[in-house]
């Protein structure tokens, strides 16, 4: 049968019927829908863990205890993952083992730009790259056969294009392979010195007899046209890229095993042609390898490193012809950010954060992020997961030393918070500063597109969970002054800030309320009082102040005759407009 | 360039249903025994923010994403929208646009101006075919059906009636939809 997938959907059927049994990831732009679709197939457990270490920590134990294991990340996730994953490689699998990275060239939804099939490289961990789906769902098979041949585990590079993309795949049966037996072997997978000495020498073996399966696998393939004097190597969405604009007029040496690269094999195909052209995209990863080989390939030369490739991109650098296009009148064009959502719970909160011009704010990774665009503009620093909470203690020490009498605020989001600003907090309880962390706990991990986390009483295959509170865990971390209120109320949110901003030592407070965009469990209907009448101004009483303006909500809008308008239709009656009007003009519906 | 594929460039503003649009489209090219790339970037708070869905059709398709003039269709559902990615037209292309603003937050909060005489400089920039999509759809009873009145026009200016969209319609949307969908692209296939 086949059907359309995205990248996402294939490599998790291509570990459905690849036998696999145990899963483990953290949500995050472009990975999360590998997991997602994962989590639907009743024959594999999987489960969101709390960061992408511990995922990798539990797909090892997993491998290790006998069964085929998957784990998936965004890029800078496996940053966060290195530690386990780099010494992976050194113990070997038992049952075979796969971290996909999904890197995010361009940017579309991340902090940076960083190309991890260096990765593979540097972990000494074979890899492969898909290309389109199809490939994404037979390499990822492929992945765990090689996995149990060479005893090592596997990254799988896939990039947003592929991730996202959806192309034709055709549907296989699952094979189940079983789970193999578990017996102790102390000098294989207990990590020591002595061992991992002699598992560097075994590992280094394994990497030369990898480079010549590397040479004959068919997964880096020879496409030759006749009369072809241009050799392209590629691999990845860059393949089809460069098949769109040369065609059938150069010869393709199309690799799908990246690490290591089939030197034997590049050399032989590049004595072919009068010009090899390397097309990557994003670093010189490739190219820098082939160039060690004294070939003289031409890439970075001419195509960018910056940024997402595309065809024209590749057209261009080649100063080929491409199509002629019409100009966009830049007049005609006004920006379309993304914004807050109408009836956000985090708008109340950065809104009374935005009027603090003596308060430094260090924000973290999530939706919450945009409470650094207008008009809130109430943020000073986001870096990384978790760094909301501890570069707000960086701030706060450098602060004690200068005599600054700023206010610290971190931002950390529910799931953000349970990745990794447990551990920051308990620096600053630790190591004691003056800062407030603000915890906002939206019920969800928003920005991915709504996952489960440790706080929300589910798990992935949505199994009822224990929910993990947070303010009894901030507490007995040691913080003392820890509150939790609703955000939407403003009057709660400026009493919260003005209390803490006085307290001495760490504090926290805790903003809870679903996001509006949530799809609520039974006991949150009850327990959040959502409302069921959205706004309206009156416009008789509107004074045109655009004061309202001020909270960034998208379904108010101002026209300078007829002053502010709620448009109906988006308006979910959050009420924090309302609380901002001085002249009252704006009353839910009823209520005028 | 030398590919011979169809590319169709569907943009709008995010909540307006191009995602489900694209997705009828791409089963419906699938089913039919085509080879079909589409590709959609979805990242942070795309609501309210622009999108855009790529779909290429035809025998071999190779890259998944559109160049600028490549496309042989765009369709818009929002004139503003229409114009951001104008560039990506072919200039034989068609231009299909539907006549509605949505105001994006710089506009809402007053540091830009929605630009006026958007129309007319559309006009002039390529084959365009204006209408009032949000309208008919409110009309027909939910404004929300405006993505399937589009699609309606989309697929008779490409030629592709042979396909049975409204069976690919009752597998991908909600049964108590289904009826006012078929409407809609009814409608739109009429214009």
């Amino acid at each position: 049968m086949k059907e359309l997938l995205t990248g996402n959907e294939a490599v998790a059927r291509g570990a459905y019927e690849a036998g696999v049994t145990v899963g483990s990831a953290y949500p995050g732009t472009p990975s999360t829908e590998i997991f997602e679709t994962l989590a639907k197939y009743k024959e594999i457990y999987s489960e969101w863990a709390p960061n992408e270490k511990v995922a990798a920590e539990v797909v090892v134990g997993a491998s290790l205890a006998g069964a085929r294991t998957i784990s998936a990340m965004k890029h800078v996730g496996m940053n966060v993952a290195a530690d386990p994953i780099y010494t992976h490689a050194y113990l070997g699998v038992n049952g075979g083992c796969v971290y996909v990275t999904a890197d995010d060239p361009g940017l579309h939804s991340s902090q940076n730009e960083q190309d991890n099939r260096y990765v593979a490289l540097h972990a000494k961990i074979p890899m492969l790259e898909a290309s389109d789906s199809q490939e994404a769902k037979d390499f990822i098979k492929a992945a765990y056969e090689i996995s149990e041949a060479y005893d090592v585990p596997v990254i799988f590079r896939m990039t947003t294009r592929i991730c996202h993309s959806k192309s034709i795949v055709e549907l296989e049966e699952r094979k189940e392979v079983g789970i193999k037996e578990y017996h102790r072997n102390i000098p294989k997978y207990v990590a020591t010195p002595a061992a991992c000495r002699k598992h560097h020498v075994e590992l280094e073996e394994k990497l030369k007899r990898l480079e010549e399966f590397s040479n004959s696998t068919h997964l880096n393939r020879i496409e030759k046209n006749e009369g072809a004097k241009i050799g392209i190597i590629t691999s990845g969405i860059s393949y089809q890229y460069a098949r769109e604009v040369f065609g059938n007029t150069a010869s393709y040496l199309k690799l799908g095993f990246t690490y290591p690269i089939p030197k034997a094999k590049i050399i032989e195909f590049a004595s072919a042609y009068e010009t090899i052209y390397v097309i990557e995209e994003n670093d010189p990863y490739l190219e820098t390898q082939i160039k060690a080989l004294g070939i003289n390939a031409i890439g970075k030369d001419k195509i960018p490193i910056t940024g997402e490739l595309n065809p024209e991109i590749i057209a261009r650098s080649f100063d080929l012809d491409c199509p002629d296009y019409v100009p966009m009148s830049p007049e005609h064009v006004s920006g379309r950010p993304p914004t807050l959502c109408s009836g956000c719970p985090h708008r109340g909160l950065f809104y009374e954060l935005s009027k603090r011009k003596d308060a430094v704010i260090t924000g973290d990774i999530g939706c919450y992020t945009l409470g650094s665009a207008e008009p809130l503009n109430a943020m000073d620093s986001v870096i990384c997961m978790g760094a909301g909470v501890s570069a707000a203690h960086g701030f706060a020490k450098v602060f004690e030393q200068t005599g600054d009498n700023r206010k610290v605020f971190g931002i950390v989001g529910d799931s953000t918070f349970f990745h990794s600003g447990i551990t920051s907090l308990i620096d600053i309880v630790y190591n004691q500063s003056d800062v407030t962390i603000i915890i906002l706990d939206n019920r969800v991990t928003g920005m991915t597109g709504h996952q489960e986390n440790p706080g929300t009483g589910y798990t992935l295959q949505q199994k009822p969970a224990p929910i993990i509170q947070i303010a009894p865990l901030v507490k007995t971390i040691g913080v003392e002054d820890v509150r939790e209120i609703n955000p939407n109320n403003l009057e709660e949110v400026k009493k919260a800030i003005d209390e803490c901003s006085k307290h001495h030592g760490p504090s926290v407070i805790i903003t809870k309320w679903p996001c509006a965009l949530k799809k609520l469990h039974e006991e949150e209907k009850t327990q959040f009082k959502l409302p069921t009448k959205i706004f309206k101004v009156n416009p008789e009483k509107c004074r045109k102040c655009k004061l309202c303006l001020k909270v960034g909500c998208p379904s108010i809008s101002f026209n300078p005759e007829t002053g502010s308008h709620i448009d109906p239709y988006t308006c979910v009656g959050c009420s924090v407009c309302s609380q901002v009007c001085p002249f009252d003009a704006i009353k839910r519906e009823g209520d005028e | 360039m030398m590919n011979s594929c169809k590319s169709v460039l569907l943009v709008g503003v995010g909540g307006q249903g191009t995602i489900l649009t694209s997705k009828i489209f791409s089963t419906g090219l699938l089913n039919a025994g085509y080879d079909v790339k589409m590709s959609e970037i979805h990242g942070m708070a795309q609501r309210g923010g622009s999108v855009s869905t790529q779909v290429r059709y035809g025998e071999k398709v190779d890259s998944p994403i559109i160049g600028r003039g490549e496309a042989d269709i765009l369709v818009a559902f929002e004139k503003m929208e229409a114009m951001r990615w104008i560039e990506f037209l072919s200039k034989s292309g068609k231009l299909i646009v539907n006549d509605f603003e949505i105001e994006s937050a710089t506009v809402l909060s007053g540091k830009e101006i929605y630009p006026e005489g958007i129309n007319e400089a559309l006009r002039e920039k390529g084959n365009l075919k204006l209408i009032q999509a949000s309208k008919l759809a409110l009309e027909l009873g939910n404004i929300r059906v405006m993505n399937i009145i589009m699609l309606g026009i989309m697929i008779k200016e490409l030629g592709l009636e042979k396909i049975d969209w409204k069976a690919e319609m009752e597998k991908l949307i909600k049964p108590r939809f289904v009826e006012m969908n078929k409407r809609a692209f009814d409608l739109g296939y009429s214009l």
